[in-house]
């Protein structure tokens, strides 16, 4: 971490950069924010570690409105949604300065909590530096340990690999912890499911949304400037909170509306506080384009046109996506 | 608030027998904006008119919902009825309550309920209508036909004689297409080559046409009056304006192992080749899967005897951007492949051939210079066996379920041709149904019958089985006498099932025009458009648009002609106001909806916008008004809601399913 704050406080100095995006600390010791810092005494509070699983890349859409260049620290994973966002024209490259930073998998901390382990005061072994493989904390209720490789997000155990995919230098070593898994199981076991089993899965999940819209919020696809769920120029503003059952829709629609455009960064679900599987719905259509159009990945590049909003004379007919369902 | 009378049309019985049409009446007249609502037997009647006229007037309506058939049929009817009564056109709106409501259901009860609930969508769109003006498009006065054979070369001439430059797109090396293949034709006898190459000669010599051959369509982009299409101009490695058509080169050329096209590949032909001896144009193409010089780099001898210096190794694909009022689709046939019928043995014996494999052994110009004779053997035969509808009328997958219409007739042409060339020769005929419905046909196949001793019997083969002697044992069914039949041939022609050519499939892609299970291109209707696309200005000839023999075609040609010269003859068209429009302050400038626009009518411009206070400078989607075909595609795919079609905003559209599923 040092080495990343040394040459941010080099670029800052040399005016290469105006202000840094990165992340600070929080009120507790696993929760880091992203934070714009501007001088090198606001840097005291600059931290990268495990917990660090914020996105910065759609703070990135207004920093573009700002004087001068701004620094981004991204992700392996975080550069798939700034490259989207440069196919959106949403972001400006030529303002930003992107410092790649090494990932090693960041931590869930509803999974440490589901290990028993509460009351944390504190929290070793989360550093980006070093190979620790235990995490070590103190609690109110004493000294209590967990491996690392337990307690990640879903989305590291799927993780897109260790390459950022657009940079301007990298700081940090990353590392792939996907070890191989199929993203797509989850979905797949739904996709079997009965059309009522189904019903009562989306049921049981959706219920629990409380519209506090911090998927939308985060979400880098997400990122219009006026929602449709907020703009009163369309009779769908409100209706997604009618009732129970239009209230799903809210989800649905938005699984619509960034389909070919999320990069499955799983922020989705990280975020949502009722702990709402998300990023299925995101992931059922990334599998759907997969089989449909050939593997896809939105954001590996900027220039390529997504299967959705492309023709070519290869594609499917619309009768066997029908089929499908 | 708008004031909307509903018009509820009997049609006849059509509607009236399965809607309860007084209940839709009375239940209409609650909705929200509904002031007046009657039903009438034909609404689209002069009487019907005037009712609605009338009721305009009288109630001050500032809106009308006409249930009715599909607005296919009336829309314009109507719309024009209401602009003379002094409201906006496009403050109509068509439920259809026939085609999708009285002539699917069978229950009054149901269909009612359902002819209301449309006719609510209908109420609750017009509430949101505005009145809309059409605006003006201009038209090239320049058509383009799609296919060199007699359907575009006839179309291409009637066109042409009435003054409009035409170009001719085909993708083989020469016009002529199918019909060139042919030896003589039904029901006169007459030599094909005789009566199609002097039109052939027409096309090229004619000053208005301008024939692109071995050339495909590459792109269409554009709309009614003001297509652009690119034409990809394939090598042909031989330069068109130095070929004197000597034809020394084709003598030359070492390289004799391709398969000629023309002669379906029962002969061979030379790498640098003409298809055929008239070919239009007389410039030979290099095949460069067969060229020696293409693949090791040695020989050149083409090179060498040309005294034009015509041959060119590095030429290259070349594309053409033109631009037309309109597009006529004459691609033609080709018959079906015939794996799927292994009983035949096809694949298994060199003489069990194809009706038009058949064709071009009785040709003169043909692999056997017209002498009848097996392929296997080179034996006269003494036994032949027809064997019709192979494909066609088919109830299982393997085949078509249509009837290919010219087999039955081209059938009686070869036989009663054999039986009076070689009269020693049997020919037997296995047929389902002798269909000649034309001018002197069934006369014809009397004639064949009577005449010629042709012997026809009604049923299906099953099988033909090849012996070890090279004999080809026939077993069938004879269903008059109901009996099997066991029959050994030398020769078995198969009247194989002709399907549109495979091209046609991407072509009516890129033209957006509509096209069956069959891929035979759809008609905007069946009886009484039936030469015209679905999309405007794309026009039908020939057996693209379905089976036909050649003079059907030549008919039909002319009928396209004679609609591509109508449009050609207007200076403007009115264009339709429903087109797509960007709310700039709601577009994040993302490019989606440039990216689906089939017509490229969607721009970005960065713009100065004043968003509640905040001024700035933003990417934002600009429409093309003049370009937009209000298709809708963009915006389905804006997800900010930015994009919206006037006439059909989303907004009404909610507002219709709102409407449908109260």
């Amino acid at each position: 971490m040092q080495e990343l704050i040394n040459r941010i406080k080099e670029l800052l100095a040399d005016k290469t950069v105006e202000r840094v995006l990165g992340w600070k600390a929080g009120d507790l010791s696993y929760n880091p924010e992203p934070a714009y810092f501007k001088t090198e005494d606001e840097l005291e509070n600059f931290v990268y570690d495990g917990f660090c699983g914020a996105n910065l890349s759609k703070y990135m859409i207004e920093a573009a409105k700002l004087e001068g260049k701004t620094l981004v620290c991204l992700k392996p994973c975080d550069t798939y949604s700034f490259n989207q966002l440069i196919k959106e024209h949403r972001v400006d490259r030529e303002k930003t300065y992107i410092i790649g930073v090494g990932c090693k998998g960041k931590l869930d901390i509803e999974k440490i909590k589901a290990q028993g382990i509460r009351g944390i005061t504190s929290v070793s072994g989360a550093e980006i530096d070093g190979d620790a493989e235990t995490l070590e904390f103190e609690t109110v209720y004493g000294k209590k340990s967990c491996s690392y490789n337990d307690v990640m997000l879903e989305r590291c155990y799927v993780c897109k690999g260790k390459e950022h995919v657009v940079y301007d230098e990298i700081i940090g070593e990353s590392k792939d912890t996907s070890e191989g898994a199929d993203r797509f199981s989850e979905v797949s076991r739904i996709e079997n499911m009965s059309p009522e089993e189904k019903f009562a899965f989306f049921q049981k999940e959706l219920s629990k949304c409380i519209r506090c819209n911090a998927c939308r919020n985060v979400c880098p696809a997400c990122s219009c400037r006026k929602c449709v769920f907020d703009s009163n120029k369309f009779d769908s503003a409100q209706k997604a909170n009618t009732d129970s059952f239009e209230e799903k829709m809210f989800h649905i629609i938005r699984a619509f509306h960034v389909a070919g455009r999320c990069t499955d960064c799983g922020e989705c679900s990280r975020v949502c506080p009722q702990g709402i599987p998300l990023h299925l719905f995101n992931r059922k259509f990334i599998k759907d384009i997969n089989e449909f159009y050939g593997e896809y990945q939105a954001g590996e590049d900027t220039e390529s046109r997504a299967p959705l909003t492309n023709f070519t004379f290869d594609d499917c007919e619309p009768g066997i996506v029908g089929e499908r369902g | 608030m708008q004031r909307i009378g509903v018009f509820v049309c009997h049609c006849g019985s059509n509607i009236a027998a399965t809607v309860d049409v007084n209940k839709v009446v009375e239940v209409i007249k609650a909705e929200p904006g509904v002031v007046h609502a009657e039903d009438y037997q034909y609404m689209c009647s002069e009487a019907g008119q005037e009712k609605i006229a009338g009721a305009i007037k009288e109630h001050g309506l500032t809106g009308i919902v006409v249930c009715s058939c599909s607005p296919r049929m009336h829309e314009g009817t109507f719309r024009k009825c209401a602009e003379k009564a002094g409201i906006n056109p496009y403050m109509v709106e068509i439920a259809n309550i026939r085609e999708q409501c009285s002539w699917i259901h069978k229950d009054i009860e149901e269909a009612t309920k359902k002819a209301v609930i449309l006719a609510r969508a209908a109420v609750a769109k017009v509430n949101l209508n505005t009145p809309l003006k059409p605006g003006e498009s201009r038209v090239t006065k320049r058509a383009l036909v799609i296919g060199g054979g007699i359907a575009g070369i006839q179309t291409a001439l009637d066109i042409a004689d009435a003054g409009y430059e035409v170009d001719i797109v085909e993708k083989t090396p020469s016009i002529g297409g199918r019909m060139s293949q042919l030896d003589k034709t039904f029901p006169t006898l007459d030599c094909s080559a005789c009566i199609l190459t002097p039109k052939m000669v027409d096309a090229s010599a004619h000053e208005k046409i301008n024939i692109y051959t071995y050339s495909e369509v590459e792109k269409v982009s554009g709309f009614v009056g003001d297509f652009t299409v690119d034409i990809r101009k394939k090598a042909r490695y031989v330069d068109m304006t130095k070929c004197t058509g000597c034809g020394v080169c084709q003598e030359k050329c070492p390289s004799k192992k391709g398969l000629s096209e023309f002669n379906r590949g029962l002969n061979k032909r030379s790498a640098i080749y003409t298809p055929f001896a008239q070919a239009i144009p007389n410039v030979p193409v290099i095949d460069t899967d067969q060229c020696i010089k293409m693949k090791t780099g040695k020989c050149g001898l083409c090179e060498k005897v040309c005294q034009a210096g015509a041959i060119d190794y590095t030429q290259k694909d070349e594309i053409i951007s033109e631009k037309y009022g309109a597009i006529v689709v004459a691609t033609g046939f080709d018959i079906i492949k015939l794996d799927q019928y292994d009983e035949y043995a096809y694949s298994q014996s060199k003489d069990v051939i194809t009706s038009l494999e058949l064709e071009r052994i009785m040709n003169a110009a043909g692999p056997t210079k017209g002498h009848l004779e097996r392929l296997s053997d080179g034996k006269s035969p003494k036994n032949i066996v027809f064997i019709q509808c192979v494909g066609s009328r088919c109830s299982d997958n393997r085949g078509k379920s249509y009837c290919s219409k010219i087999c039955c007739m081209y059938t009686a042409k070869h036989a009663m041709l054999i039986r009076d060339k070689y009269p020693d020769v049997n020919v037997t005929v296995f047929y389902i149904d002798v269909r000649t419905p034309g001018k002197n046909f069934d006369e014809f196949y009397r004639r064949a019958v009577e005449e010629y001793g042709v012997n026809y019997i009604k049923g299906q083969v099953g099988k033909v089985a090849p012996q070890p002697d090279g004999q080809l044992m026939v077993h069938g069914v004879d269903l008059i006498d109901n009996k099997q039949i066991k029959m050994e041939a030398d020769m078995v022609v198969l009247a194989a099932a002709i399907e549109p050519e495979s091209s046609v499939r991407k072509l009516a892609t890129m033209l957006t025009a509509s096209i069956d299970t069959n891929n035979f291109l759809t008609e905007a209707h069946p009886k009484l458009r039936p030469v015209e696309s679905p999309t405007a200005g794309v026009f039908l000839s020939g057996v693209s648009q379905g089976p036909k023999d050649i003079p059907e075609t030549v008919a039909q040609a002319g009928a396209a002609a004679i609609k591509v010269v109508g449009l050609l003859a207007k200076d403007k068209l009115l264009t339709n106001p429903c087109t797509a429009h960007s709310d700039e302050l709601l577009c994040n400038g993302c490019s989606t909806c440039a990216n689906v626009c089939p017509y490229g009518a969607i721009s970005y411009e960065d713009k100065q916008v004043n968003d509640h206070g905040i001024r700035e400078t933003r990417r934002v989607a600009v429409v093309n008004t003049a370009l937009c075909q209000g298709c809708g595609a963009c915006t389905v795919a804006c997800p900010s809601g930015a994009m919206d079609l006037q006439g059909f905003s989303n907004r009404q559209i909610i507002a219709e399913v709102d409407a449908i599923c109260r």
